[in-house]
């Protein structure tokens, strides 16, 4: 899980450097952060680097909202 | 015949007047409510003597926008919507160029109008729009009281509807007077504003609303930004039919099973949505979740749409759907090709853009003008109705695309030479094959990437810089020389230009690689930069 979340927060960094020392926080949809583009753009480069194939029910505002729950997603569909 | 947009509004309107015809997921607007406030609106802007002129719209994509719209028309003027997303200083750069003189704001977002500084009349969108009673209570405050019966109410407040002005306007009023201007990448780095008239607009809306099949019946489900042509789609169908639209919330599009049961529970049954925004449904396996119930015809177009994701959408679409890919450029009024897909494409084919509109016709020339065989690619130009006026205030180049029709010299025709190369296959149906310089369609939107490099030209410590697409990846990529660091470049550039015209990736090299004929070879950074790996 750990090794997840350094990586998700990479690449959140990757595509917001203002969240630089902000990575931690929550409300990355609900405040309006990511779009589209952005939410493609992880799920592909989760899909590159964990094999984690995420599907499309597991698109949600919750599972998005904060580095935490994304790599818990990532968690969540390698153990299944 | 029809002369002005405001007909498909004004055409039986006491029989929709109670109808919804708008709706977001914050509130709706009826063909009564638009009828209103467009005219409080046109008089407003008349008595305030703005007339024949751009005025600028910044409000966020809302039922009550498309109500500013018909009330700029309604004043005689022409709508120039703005994008609220993007960085001041882009959008100062169309108000410029646009040269209004008024706006219309939201309320909600005045603040961030101010960061424009704008240094026109601004008016809030819900001081114009209120109705003559709401504004009584503004005018009372204000201290004065002349406003105590209905009928000086009517005569008295600002927003009272002036109906001599209004049917003055309408009847001075010329088909080839413009109705909005729409901006869109240039490669010097200004955004051009295409301007488009009524007469042009209403074609078009005649023969899309006969491709799409549009009747009083059809919900719409808009999905492309309101500072774009694209929106003309949904906009003008609904009123001429009375049908219904709804504005999809963009964050809709980043959640794909939220986004179906939008369409579901809303009984959408007609969208036209760009390619990427399907793609991004079909591609995440949202199907295995939930299936739209009630579509009868999806349109995709503005860019190049993968038979797979095709194949995955008429698969899970209801028996009987209807697909058709549109094609067009801004400077043809919204589409002018259409295709309806009757046949099953393999990985690979392309889907084809078909034939023209009714009404329009699609030269294939080569360089030297002249036509080509069946076969062989050429240069597409358009001709007919659906060409529009021109860029605004910008006769240079105007010229350059807008251009005498080679195969005629007998009297002036005006054709829009596209860049865009398409050949006619053996059904006679034409394919698009690309672009002829480096203008890119991503995430929907239509890119010089030239605008991107003078942009980036303009950051010190940036000597030499080229962008390349990587189509398959759909990313940009900037390469360039300098001593200005990467993130500096990055941050100077989030704040010129639009989040869709970032590139995905900034490198920063120590030599420019040059073609023998000294320009940059962009070939070459394309093999180099482009494809997997970081």
């Amino acid at each position: 899980m750990e090794d997840y979340l350094d990586v998700v927060k990479q690449i959140l960094l990757d595509l917001h450097p203002e969240l630089d020392g902000d990575e931690d926080r929550d409300g990355l949809v609900a405040d309006g952060i990511l779009d589209s583009y952005d939410i493609i753009t992880i799920i592909t480069q989760l899909a590159d680097e964990f094999d984690a194939v995420i599907t499309a029910d597991k698109i949600t505002p919750e599972n998005f909202d904060s580095a935490e729950s994304i790599a818990e997603l990532v968690d969540e569909i390698l153990n299944e | 015949m029809r002369k002005n947009l405001l007909e498909y509004l004004y055409d039986d309107i006491d029989e929709k007047r109670d109808r919804v015809a708008f709706s977001d997921v914050n509130g709706s607007l009826t063909f009564g409510d638009l009828f209103e406030i467009s005219r409080r609106i046109g008089t407003r802007l008349s008595r305030a003597e703005f007339y024949r002129e751009p005025v600028a719209i910044y409000m966020d994509r809302s039922p009550e926008m498309i109500a500013a719209f018909l009330g700029v028309l309604a004043g005689g003027c022409f709508y120039v919507p703005l994008d609220c997303a993007a960085p001041a200083a882009r959008v100062r750069s169309v108000i410029e160029t646009s040269g209004a003189r008024v706006m219309i704001c939201g309320r909600d977002i005045v603040e961030k109008a101010q960061e424009l500084g704008f240094e026109g009349t601004t008016l809030i969108y819900e001081d114009i729009a209120g109705s003559a009673f709401a504004a009584q209570e503004q005018y009372t405050e204000s201290g004065k009281e002349n406003c105590t019966t209905t009928v000086e109410l009517r005569e008295n407040c600002e927003n009272a509807i002036d109906e001599a002005v209004l049917a003055h306007i309408m009847d001075t009023q010329i088909d080839t007077d413009p109705a909005y201007i729409v901006f869109t990448s240039g490669s010097t780095g200004t955004p051009k504003g295409v301007v488009a008239c009524h007469r042009s607009v209403i074609d078009y809306i005649e023969h899309l609303s006969e491709i799409l099949k549009v009747n009083r019946d059809t919900v719409f489900g808009n999905q492309s930004p309101f500072y774009f042509d694209a929106c003309l789609k949904e906009i003008y169908p609904t009123l001429k039919f009375g049908a219904s639209a709804w504005i999809v919330p963009r964050e809709y599009f980043m959640f794909p099973v939220k986004l179906v049961e939008f369409l579901n529970e809303h009984r959408i049954n007609t969208i036209c949505w760009v390619g990427s925004a399907l793609r991004m449904v079909s591609a995440l396996g949202t199907f295995k979740t939930v299936r739209p119930q009630y579509l009868r015809t999806v349109a995709f177009g503005s860019e190049v749409f993968p038979p797979k994701e095709l194949r995955t959408w008429q698969d899970a679409s209801p028996a009987g759907a209807e697909f058709i890919n549109l094609y067009g450029p801004t400077e043809g009024t919204g589409m002018c090709c259409f295709y309806r897909v009757d046949r099953r494409f393999e990985d690979g084919e392309a889907i084809p853009i078909g034939r023209p509109f009714p009404n329009c016709e699609i030269l294939l020339l080569d360089d030297n003008g002249n036509a080509v065989k069946t076969g062989e690619k050429g240069e597409m130009f358009v001709r007919g109705t659906c060409v529009t006026l021109g860029y605004y205030s910008n006769p240079e180049k105007t010229g350059e695309s807008f251009v005498q029709n080679p195969l005629n010299n007998a009297y002036p025709e005006i054709l829009y030479k596209t860049g865009d190369l398409a050949f006619k296959n053996e059904r006679g149906e034409l394919v698009f094959v690309s672009r002829k310089d480096y203008q890119i369609k991503h995430m929907g939107h239509r890119i010089e990437l030239g605008e991107i490099e003078n942009v980036a030209g303009g950051i010190g410590g940036v000597e030499i810089v080229a962008c390349v697409y990587d189509s398959k990846a759909d990313k940009i990529i900037m390469v360039y020389k300098g001593e200005a660091p990467e993130s500096e470049v990055s941050d100077s550039l989030k704040n010129t230009l639009p989040r869709y015209m970032l590139p995905a990736r900034i490198v920063k090299v120590v030599r420019m690689p040059f073609t023998p004929g000294g320009k940059i070879d962009r070939k070459g950074l394309a093999e180099a930069y482009t494809g997997r790996g970081k």
